[in-house]
Parts: structure tokens; sequence; C-alpha cells
């Protein structure tokens, strides 16, 4: 968005909205937890499957740190399948013949949501550092806003995985009249110090990159690709297992016959490992990747009310479902696990599957037999004592 | 759905399920694959949840719609307030747990009433067994050998009856089960059902 198109609302210049972008004038301003209340919320997001007349059968999908609403489609930017395609489609466990699929792109994202790169109404410049910092509560207000203009008073089910998870779980504590069944995957009530730890890294590396220029890249035409790429690379580890990686690569050579007694990419992983980084600065922004971790870092539940976990739920009348992953240990299944005790806690309708897999906390992603039939049985289930009809296949 | 390819349950759960008014808030302790859930549900119109140790079967307890966690009865109760559910079912697990006195008085403060099945040790067949052959039994009702056993803490119904007089529990309903299916009420009659059932269920309230 070098050059916004100039069509005035209420007396400001406003981008140009994209077919997949919705301005929340209407639900605004959105009031966040720093105290600085936005105006003219924009939320770009994508939908699959036709909202029945009742609007019941919403689903609204959060993505992860590094997703976009571009859950069941080919990505504008590297043509590659949508994140999620596996799982939503007609005949699929997200069946878009039976459930209406909304997929915004979060606060503080990259893909036409409001956030750091976005033109700052008020000053016609990108937002840069001077964007407000943002909470996933934040996050999930601006999906509640959205929501709204949708016209839908209650979601049938609100999934994610990961930050999509904290959004979750935090859509649940916060709307609990307005969501019928939450299924927070390979999530967590808090950020643990190991979490912030590898953010910690990925944000320095990023700050470390002169072409950050102190967040200010935008007006000086350059992006800290090579700061963001080793952020994505170390964050890249964590989303895997030491399993995966020993039966992906070993200690096997990329094109080369020996080592080479230098610093090029002599080993499979280290290409690997580049070749996420570099594909990643593509499609992300830098000052995103600084926000997002941030509000990720900030995400305690429990802080949130009063120190103990379980207030949050207290008398929810929310289904859950709670997966976990075996070997992720970036959040890892006694995270998972102690959700399910504050629920217990609360006497809360829970189901809670730790799904056996070697493929690390990126496994959401993944086709795991076991993970989409735990999936689709819970929202069978939810779906028939919602009334939903069953789908056409 | 479940339920109606399978309108049989095993004959215990049966006895387990007629207890149970219609309409009321039931947690299954050791679920297991869910089918005394599945069939309260479809039959009483029950609001159940369940705890499973097994992955697999709190797969299949989840993959079928029912609300099941992974969980142990020795750990996991404590979280539970008192008075959470109008029943609360633990059917053929107490002989696995680690403390069973714990785990019976969570049972009795999560629940207005608790009802417990498990295998009778003192039934004749475990005494004859022991006492011709000299070896742990095994059979259809305890199918393990003594070395790979879950079953941790067998009791008699006797056992059983004077652990509840410790604790100050009252029981409500006492049967036991012989190996035909034929029920009995235990009553006070503890002696001879002590000898005749193979299994017993006993509805617990504090």
């Amino acid at each position: 968005m070098d050059s916004p198109n100039h069509n005035s609302a209420q007396g400001t210049d406003l981008p140009k909205l994209a077919d997949d972008q919705v301005r929340l004038d209407a639900e605004g301003p959105l009031r966040l937890d720093c105290g600085v209340a936005l105006d003219h919320v924009t939320v770009a997001y994508r939908t699959y499957g036709t909202l029945d007349a009742e609007k019941s059968n919403a689903v609204l999908v959060c993505h992860a740190l590094t997703g976009d609403q571009y859950l069941a489609e080919s990505h504008p930017i590297t043509s590659k399948p949508g994140w999620w395609e596996l799982m939503v489609g007609p005949g699929k466990v997200l069946d878009t013949d039976r459930y209406f699929v909304i997929c915004p792109n979060i606060l503080g994202g990259c893909m036409g949501t409001t956030g750091p790169k976005e033109i700052d109404p008020a000053t016609g410049r990108p937002w840069g550092l001077s964007f407000p910092v943002i909470t996933v509560a934040d996050m999930v207000r601006a999906q509640a806003m959205l929501i709204a203009h949708l016209g839908i008073e209650k979601l049938f089910a609100v999934i994610g995985g990961s930050l999509g998870g904290m959004q979750v779980l935090e859509w649940a504590a916060s709307y609990p009249e307005r969501v019928f069944a939450a299924v927070p995957i390979a999530a967590a009530g808090h950020h643990t110090a190991q979490n912030i730890a590898f953010h910690e890294v990925g944000r320095q590396a990023i700050m470390a990159d002169p072409d950050w220029c102190g967040g200010d890249y935008q007006s000086a035409g350059k992006h800290p690709h090579r700061g963001l790429a080793v952020a994505r690379m170390a964050a890249h580890v964590t989303y895997l297992s030491e399993t995966a990686l020993h039966r992906k690569f070993g200690r096997r050579l990329q094109d080369r016959a020996g080592i080479t007694y230098g610093f090029e990419a002599d080993f499979q992983v280290e290409s690997y490992l580049r070749h996420q980084g570099s594909t990643f600065v593509e499609r992300f922004d830098a000052n995103s990747y600084l926000y997002i971790t941030r509000a990720m870092d900030y995400f305690d539940l429990a802080e949130a009310h009063g120190g103990v976990l379980a207030e949050a739920f207290r008398e929810t009348p929310v289904r859950f479902c709670v997966i976990s992953f075996t070997s992720d240990w970036l959040y890892p299944t006694s995270e998972s696990r102690a959700i399910v005790h504050a629920l217990n806690a609360v006497a809360a309708n829970v189901s809670f599957a730790e799904i056996t897999t070697e493929d690390g906390h990126d496994s959401f992603l993944l086709d795991e037999p076991e993970f989409r039939e735990v999936l689709q049985g819970f929202l069978n289930g939810a779906a028939d004592h919602r009334g939903l009809p069953r789908g056409r296949r | 759905m479940m339920a109606d390819q399978r309108k049989t349950i095993r004959v215990d759960l049966q006895l387990i399920a007629d207890m149970i008014e219609p309409n009321t808030r039931v947690l299954d302790v050791g679920c297991g694959d869910g089918t005394l859930l599945d069939y309260l549900g479809a039959f009483k119109q029950v609001d159940g949840r369940g705890i499973e140790i097994s992955m697999e079967g709190v797969n299949a307890c989840v993959s079928a719609g029912l609300p099941v966690i992974q969980g142990d009865a020795d750990t996991d109760l404590a979280d539970y307030p008192d008075d959470a559910f109008d029943y609360v079912v633990l059917s053929q697990t107490l002989q696995a747990t680690h403390a069973p006195r714990q785990v019976l008085e969570h049972l009795t403060r999560i629940g207005r009433r608790a009802i417990v099945s498990f295998p009778n040790f003192g039934h004749w067949r475990v005494r004859g067994h022991l006492f011709l052959f000299g070896r742990m039994p095994v059979n259809k009702t305890l199918p393990y050998q003594w070395y790979d056993t879950p079953n941790i803490h067998f009791c008699t119904i006797k056992d059983f009856v004077v652990l509840c007089r410790e604790m100050g529990v009252t029981i409500e309903r006492s049967l036991s089960l012989d190996h035909g299916g034929h029920r009995r009420r235990i009553g006070s009659h503890v002696f001879f059902n002590n000898i005749l059932g193979g299994q017993a269920v006993f509805v617990l309230s504090r």
C-alpha cells in the first residue's frame, strides 16, 4: 500500500478496501488493553460455505502466529494451498456443506487487517512502531466486531491451533454466550518462560538487522529480511521435534559428497531452515512479527481472572474439546491438561485428547488421522446437539 | 446413533444404568470406550462426562461425540468441585486405583451419589481356586495373570462394606451379581453374598 487511494470517510483519508476487507466503523472503536481506542479498524477475512438462515452454522477459525485468512484456497503471494485445506472443504472435517467457515486475519497481522504495516489514518503513513501494543484479547475483540458485523449472534464453534488456540480460550472466557463449542488445539493458558525466551530471540534477530531501521523500514523502502528469516528459522525448530528432524534430515548432506570445511549449508537441515526463512520473508512483515509475538508473551488467562484459570470459565455453557500432541514441546500436553483441570474445576463440558505423533507442535497443520477423527467426532456430536443438519455427503 | 447399534450392554453396566434417574448429570470414571455414557445419553437423556486413562478409549469416545477427558482416577478427581454431579460412576475400576479409599472419598464428594462396581475377591470360585490350586485365580471376571494385572487392590464385598463403615459413607443400595447374571440384594446378608457374588454394585452417599 505505497499509494493509498484517498476515499474520504468521516473527514479522514482512509485506504480503499479490497473485496475481502471490512472497515468496522459501526462496531468501533476497538478499545485495546493498553488503553488506546483504535478507530477505523479494518479486518480482512475469507469465508467458505454458506451461512444458514438462522445464522447458526458459523465456525470461526483463528490462525496462528504466521498464518493468515487463506485457510482453504491458494495463497495470493506464495500460490501454496491454504494452510488448513486438509481440514476445510466439502465433506472434510470442517464440512463446508454443513458449516459456514470464517477465517479473519488477526489484528496486528500483515494480510489486510489493521496492523503495523497498514496506514495510520491519522498520519497517512504506515503505523510502524507507533502502532499500539496489542494483546490476544484485543485480537478477539476485533474478531467479535467482525462477527457482529456479519450479524451472527452465536458462533457454532471457534477453533484454532497454537496462538489460534489462545484466541479460542479468550473467546470462551470473554464471550461465553456467543460460542457454542470451543476447540483449543496445541495451546496454553499462558506463555511460559521458554515460550517468551524463544520469541525474544526472534525479536532481537529482527531488531539487530540494520534494514529494520528502528522499525521505520517502510519509509526507507527496506525490509529486514535477514533478521526476520533468522527469527523464522529459530521458531521453526520449535515447531518440530527432535524425532521429526532426525527422521527428515538426520546428518545427511545437501547435494554434496562430503563436508566442505566452510559455512555453506552442508547439512540438509541447514538448507531446509534457510529455505523456510527465505520463503517466509516474502509473505510476512517484520513489525507484525514483533507485535504478534508480544501479544502471545503477554497472554495469561489466569492472571486476567485473579490468578485462577478456572475463574475464566466459571458457569461456562461452552462445550470444550482440548487437543494436544505428544511430541509438542512448545505447548506441551501439560499445558493443555492445566486447561482441562481448570474446566473440570467448574464442571464444564470438556473433552480432552492427546494425539500420539512425532511431528511436534506443527502437527495440527499436518495430516494426522487420529487428530482428524477426534476433531470430526467432537464437531459432529456438538453439531447434533446444536441441531445443525448433516452435510450432503 | 451409536446406541442404536448396541442396545444391549454388559450386564453390570445395565444394572448401573437402571439405577440412574433420567435427566441427571453423570461422571463416569474409567469410562472405557464410552458404552455406558452412550447408553445413558441415548436412553436417559443424561448429561454425561467421562474420564478414561487409556488414549485409545478417550479417542474412541471423543470421536463418537462423547465428552471424555484423558485422566487418572487417582490424580484428576481432586479438581472437581463438591456436588458437581448427581452420580459418579466407578465401574470395575476401583481395584485398579492406587488409593481406593481416597478415590471413594472423592466420588462421594463430587457426586450426590456414587455408584461403584467391582469384582468380588471373596467369591467361592476365587476362594476355591486359591484353596485347591494354591494359585491366584484367572477366570472370565479376573482375566489377568498376577504379574501383568492392572488390578492392584482387590477386595471382597465384606472388605468394601467395612471400609464404607469406617469412612462414614452410607450404603443406599447394594447388589451382587453371579456369573449367570442373577442379581441379589446384599443388604445385611453380607456373608452369603460375599461367597455367591461374582461382582458387586454399591450405591453410596455421604
